[in-house]
């Protein structure tokens, strides 16, 4: 077994209890909102606080006490290879994207399938606020308050049968909006795919919104998955189908490049990109880089789902 | 003239440097600046070496010296440009781990070569000054040839490195063959009689 217990923080970087509910309390108030975001520096016009904003109730229940990065560097340092291959190229492109209308193909192995509409799921779900570690494959993360609900909820209301062993996500192909489509670097659309018991982790949210309003297209607007303990090309972006199936699920990463990107792509620092070492990270904004957490500090939550399995080999 | 030209085209390699500086100290690098410094200073190792094998041929299509009495500083300037790209990899990359960086060698194939081509180039920067061009006499030349190679295990490094676009390497590769075919080309020539000499 390669479960080992990482709930290790430095003290340095812990903020003052004090402070950060103070912080937290004044974040989450929409006046608060404004008044952060007329005294950040704004250095692109397009990325800058400028989303509706979005009413939420705060759920501390996973909380990390890691600084925030900015929604600057949030929303300006982003991998989707829909709008472009660098890090830089998504902010500007991804805006072409229409997100307004936009549904989800409910498909597979459930007792209700169907479209859902945007705004419908917006409805029917209590927003949380969530502030979540984010570890990109790449060696970079980030600490991010993502807006959105538990993607269990969803899960229940379409009623998976019990052939439902796995759930598939597919991001919008529209190669007119999303420029990057127009090359094939990756077998577009983009494919990304849970066991069920990951799906239904009460980790595992869809996320619709950041730093207290709707999220930016660059960062995979309207509706996107976030998977915390896993590398972050796991939380698929722009999702227009999500399919109820009994066969593991072939990503678009793992497709690439198979020996390189597994299924599970859990963060672990015992196990090796064939290219790099992943025991580090650099947390953007940092100069040193720091150690990496196994299951990114999620280990507490998700550990379980792995008893018994050699993460070496399922990678 | 060239005394003119030799101070401008000193300056005009220092600026890609100069810029990376200067936009770090601004904060205009983005949100991961120490990956921007480390891409960069390798970029501009490959230009170099890249520009410095363009000399050559350039001579010829020119019929001017000048071209070759550049190629000196220009190759001198890739060398300094990845030492740059190393200090990167040493201090922003592992800082100082040395244990990780000789696993790093040894384990990665894009570092493999990357350090092979700079332990390569290491000589010739070494022996580019006139002195050594003298002492060393016709092994000079044979050394320096290494160049070759140096610039294939560049490009290489830099397809091992990228996760799926393959778009830069892939520009860079062309580029190196295009320069090495202008090399081969009149020599195949004459062998296949189409050059009337």
């Amino acid at each position: 077994m390669l479960l080992k217990k990482t709930t290790d923080i430095l003290a340095s970087e812990i903020t003052d209890k004090a402070i950060y509910e103070e912080r937290r309390k004044f974040m989450t108030s929409s006046a608060g909102l404004a008044a952060v975001a007329s005294l950040l520096p704004l250095r692109d016009s397009i990325a800058g606080y400028g989303g509706k904003p979005l009413s939420s109730t705060k759920n501390t229940q996973f909380d990390i006490a890691d600084t925030l990065t900015s929604y600057d560097k949030i929303t300006n340092y982003n991998n989707f290879y829909e709008f472009g291959t660098d890090k830089y190229s998504p902010a500007k492109n991804a805006q072409a994207l229409t997100t307004d209308p936009w549904s989800v193909e409910i498909s597979g192995e459930v007792e209700k399938p169907g479209m859902l509409h945007m705004e419908d799921i917006l409805k029917q779900h209590a927003i949380e606020e969530r502030i979540y570690r984010l570890r990109c494959v790449e060696r970079w993360s980030m600490v991010i308050p993502w807006l959105g609900f538990p993607l269990a909820k969803l899960i229940k209301q379409a009623r998976p049968t019990s052939k439902a062993k796995y759930v598939q996500f597919e991001t919008l192909y529209r190669p007119g909006e999303m420029n990057g489509q127009k090359r094939r670097v990756l077998d577009w659309p983009y494919i990304e795919g849970l066991r069920i018991d990951e799906a239904m982790n009460p980790l595992t949210i869809l996320a619709v919104g950041l730093y207290g309003e709707v999220l930016p297209k660059q960062n995979g607007a309207p509706l996107r998955l976030v998977v915390p303990w896993k590398y972050g090309f796991k939380s698929i972006k722009s999702i227009v189908k999500i399919h109820f199936t009994d066969k593991e699920p072939v990503s678009s990463w793992t497709k690439s490049a198979p020996n390189e990107y597994g299924f599970y792509s859990n963060v672990n620092p015992e196990v090796d990109h064939p290219r790099w070492s992943q025991r580090k990270e650099r947390r953007i904004g940092d100069f040193l880089k720091r150690d990496t957490l196994l299951f990114n500090g999620y280990a507490e939550q998700v550990a379980h789902l792995y008893t018994g399995m050699d993460l070496k080999k399922y990678f | 003239m060239l005394r003119l030209i030799k101070p401008i085209v000193f300056i005009l390699c220092l600026l890609p440097l100069v810029m990376l500086f200067v936009n770090f100290y601004h904060d205009e690098l983005g949100a991961n600046p120490f990956e921007v410094l480390t891409r960069s200073s390798g970029e501009w190792t490959l230009r170099f070496l890249l520009i410095t094998l363009a000399m050559t041929p350039l001579r010829q299509l020119t019929g001017s010296a000048w071209p070759l009495r550049l190629r000196r500083m220009l190759g001198l300037f890739s060398f300094f440009y990845v030492c740059v790209h190393l200090i990167t990899y040493v201090v922003l990359d592992h800082f100082f781990d040395w244990d990780e960086i000789l696993l790093d060698i040894i384990k990665r194939p894009y570092i493999t070569f990357g350090m092979l081509a700079f332990i390569l180039l290491t000589p010739l920067a070494m022996t580019s000054t006139k002195k050594m061009m003298k002492r060393l006499g016709r092994r000079w030349k044979s050394l320096h040839k290494l160049i070759y190679v140096i610039a294939i295990l560049g490009v290489l490094h830099f397809f091992l490195l990228v996760k799926a676009d393959l778009k830069e390497p892939v520009i860079y590769a062309i580029i190196l063959l295009v320069l090495f075919a202008v090399r081969i080309k009149p020599t195949f020539l004459l062998k296949s009689g189409l050059n009337p000499q």
